[in-house]
């Protein structure tokens, strides 16, 4: 049973170490979406954005490559649940101001009220939105 | 000095999101089937970044600077608003939708599956349309 949880807990870990070296270092929160928007809305002194993100995928081929860890299997969903799952995480990130990273790793780590709200709130809409489309809509989609 | 670390930041990170399951959607959405089910493994990412976060945050933004910059850049905002919590909960439907937030989605691009990248470009999409819708509002 425990070794479910050893790998979530030490990438959790791993991603709150990575979390305060960016604070410590560069003075910034490491907050995905907000990262991400400011890359490619070209705002000024924009390189470490870039390499930030690169390094994200870099992170996860270092990760398989040297663990040997199979991909995980791609969702058995087609392409119209990628576009409307993309474009409300896109847009409600944008509105919203952050993400899990941002509001739930880096907000609560700061104690601010809003991010904590927002996490709980994103949090309450996909267990939702899970309990929707499978239990309630279930199966037929 | 400053690129080398956001690069090796964002590594860090990169490693944690693959490691921890976060780039599996599977695993994700059976986390979010709260009335099904449920499987809570993941809750052990967001309560294993966060420790390191409380505690870590308190010392680091109790230096006058970071490291390699002049100031800490931090949200200005304190008050609770519509944008907020709007925003938060559609986040959550597209989550519970397909099972990427953001940081996962981009990790996940290097398994090289179609859908991934549709992701990614109508995320990159829903956040220019919230950038204009606030632009707009903004003029108003």
């Amino acid at each position: 049973m425990m070794e479910n949880y050893l790998a979530p807990l030490t990438g959790g870990l791993l991603i709150g170490a990575a979390a305060v070296a960016l604070l410590y270092c560069l003075g910034r929160i490491a907050g995905i979406s907000g990262i991400l928007w400011g890359a490619v809305s070209g705002q000024a002194d924009n390189a470490w954005r870039w390499l930030f993100l690169c390094g994200l995928v870099l992170g996860a081929a270092l990760y398989h490559q040297l663990s040997g860890a199979p991909a995980p299997t791609p969702a058995a969903l087609d392409w119209p649940w990628a576009v409307s799952g993309g474009l409300l995480v896109g847009f409600g990130t944008k509105l919203g101001s952050g993400c899990t990273s941002g509001h739930g790793v880096c907000g609560i780590g700061r104690l601010s009220t809003r991010s904590l709200v927002a996490t709980l709130v994103f949090m309450a809409t996909g267990i939702l939105t899970v309990y929707l489309l499978r239990h309630v809509l279930g199966g037929s989609l | 000095m400053k690129a080398l670390l956001a690069l090796l930041c964002g590594i860090l990170f990169g490693v944690g999101l693959a490691l921890s399951g976060m780039t599996d959607t599977a695993k994700v959405l059976g986390f979010l089937d709260l009335f099904g089910n449920w499987v809570p493994d993941l809750i052990f990412v967001m309560g294993g970044a966060v420790c390191v976060t409380l505690v870590a945050f308190h010392f680091v933004l109790k230096r006058q600077r970071p490291l390699l910059a002049d100031a800490f850049t931090l949200p200005s905002r304190k008050h609770l608003d519509p944008p907020l919590l709007a925003g938060a909960a559609i986040f959550g439907v597209g989550w519970g939708i397909y099972g990427y937030c953001p940081g996962p989605a981009l990790s996940a691009l290097y398994y090289l599956d179609t859908n991934t990248v549709i992701f990614v470009i109508a995320m990159l999409a829903g956040m220019a349309l919230a950038g204009r819708l606030g632009k707009a509002g903004a003029a108003d």
